[in-house]
C-alpha cells in the first residue's frame, strides 16, 4: 500500500452500507446549529457515486414539492451520521441522470428481488 | 531559517475536527544529513549544508564521493544550502527531520520546480483574455493582439509578454498551513497544492513572510 492509501486509510469509514445507484436510501446527516446538533434526513434515489478512496461521493435525488432536489455527500464525511438502504433498485447503468428528464411515473425504478 | 528537503508524494484530503474536507499535499521530508556548516568568521555568512536521499557510494562522481567523505556522510542526490543566524548550534553529520523544521498548525513555504507546460500561448502563459469569438473574428480567438505601435519606436519592446517555453522553473509558494506532522513516517500535510511532479523534490522550509 502506498503512503497516500495509508494516510486515507486513517479517514475512511467502513460502518456504512454497501449501497448501489438505484437504491433508495435515507441519508442521516448531522446538523450543527447554534452549538446543538441535531440529525437530518435526506432520503431519495442514489443516482451517480462518484470517485474513488476517501474522495468517494454519492448524489441523491428526491423530489420536494414538485421540485427536483439533489445532494452530493462525500460518502467518508463526518458529517453522515448512518446511511439506511429502503429499498434495492435494479438499474442496467451507473449514473441515472436520465431519472432528471422524467416526471411522475416514468421515474419508477424496478425493485431488485434476489 | 530552518529548512528541509523532500519529495511530493502527492494531493489528498482529510477531514478537520468541524468535519470539513481539507485540500492537502503529502511531502515526503527528509531525513536529511549536515554535510557542511558555514560560519561568519570562515565564509563570511552563516549557512549550513543538507543532503537529501542517500545513494549508493560507486553512484557518486569522485569529487562528490570526497566532499562526503569528509563530512562523514554517505553520498546523497540533492545537496542544497540554507542560511541560518546560528550554525554553531548543528553539527556536521547531524540527522534533520521534519519535527525539527515543522509543526502542525505553522506555516511553511515550499519550492519546487514546476511542471512543464511547452511552448504555451499568451492566454496560458500570461492569462491573456484572447480576442472575440465572433464579430468576424477569424483565425486570432486566442492570439495576442497587438504587440506595440508602428514608425515609433519601430521595434518590439523588451519583455514583451509573448507565447513560449512556460513550466519547468522553480517557484515558491508561500505561507501553507501546516495540517499535520507524521515524524515516525516522516511525512507532512500541507494545506494547498505544491509546485511539480509527483516524486518531484521540494524544499520546505518556516514561512519567512509568516505574520505573527
Amino acid at each position: 500500500m502506498n503512503t497516500l492509501d495509508q494516510i486515507e486509510a486513517a479517514y475512511l469509514r467502513d460502518d456504512l452500507p454497501d449501497f448501489r445507484p438505484g437504491d433508495n436510501v435515507k441519508v442521516n446527516v448531522r446538523v450543527v446549529e447554534g452549538g446543538r446538533e441535531r440529525i437530518q434526513t435526506f432520503e431519495g434515489v442514489v443516482i451517480s457515486r462518484d470517485g474513488g478512496g476517501l474522495r468517494e461521493t454519492f448524489t441523491v435525488r428526491k423530489v420536494s414539492f414538485g421540485v427536483g432536489v439533489e445532494r452530493i455527500f462525500p460518502l467518508h464525511a463526518p458529517i453522515i451520521q448512518s446511511i439506511e438502504i429502503t429499498r434495492r433498485g435494479k438499474v442496467r447503468r451507473a449514473k441515472l441522470y436520465y431519472l432528471r428528464d422524467r416526471v411522475g411515473k416514468a421515474t419508477r425504478i424496478k425493485e431488485k428481488r434476489d | 531559517m530552518k529548512a528541509i528537503l523532500g519529495e511530493k508524494l502527492g494531493m489528498t484530503q482529510v477531514f478537520d475536527d468541524d468535519a470539513r474536507a481539507i485540500p492537502v499535499t503529502v511531502i515526503k521530508a527528509g531525513p536529511c544529513r549536515v554535510v557542511q556548516i558555514k560560519r561568519p568568521d570562515s565564509d563570511g555568512y552563516g549557512a549550513i549544508q543538507i543532503a537529501y536521499r542517500e545513494i549508493p557510494e560507486h553512484r557518486a562522481t569522485r569529487p562528490m564521493a570526497g566532499h562526503y567523505r569528509k563530512a562523514g556522510v554517505t553520498p546523497h542526490r540533492h545537496l542544497v544550502e540554507i542560511r541560518v543566524d546560528d550554525p554553531d548550534a548543528y553539527k556536521v553529520g547531524q540527522e534533520i527531520s521534519v519535527a525539527d523544521v515543522l509543526e502542525a498548525g505553522a506555516r511553511a513555504d515550499v519550492a519546487g520546480v514546476t511542471k512543464g507546460k511547452g511552448f504555451s500561448g499568451v492566454m496560458k502563459r500570461h492569462n491573456f483574455k484572447g480576442q472575440s469569438a465572433s464579430h468576424g473574428a477569424h483565425r486570432v480567438h486566442r492570439a495576442p493582439g497587438s504587440i506595440g505601435a508602428c514608425a515609433t519606436p519601430a521595434r518590439v519592446f523588451k519583455g514583451m509578454k509573448m507565447a513560449g517555453r512556460m513550466g519547468g522553473e522553480r517557484q515558491t509558494v508561500l505561507n501553507l498551513e501546516v495540517v499535520q506532522v507524521d515524524p515516525e513516517r516522516s511525512l507532512v500535510m500541507l494545506r494547498g497544492a505544491v509546485p511539480g511532479t509527483k516524486g518531484s523534490v521540494v524544499l520546505v522550509r518556516e514561512a519567512v513572510k509568516a505574520r505573527g
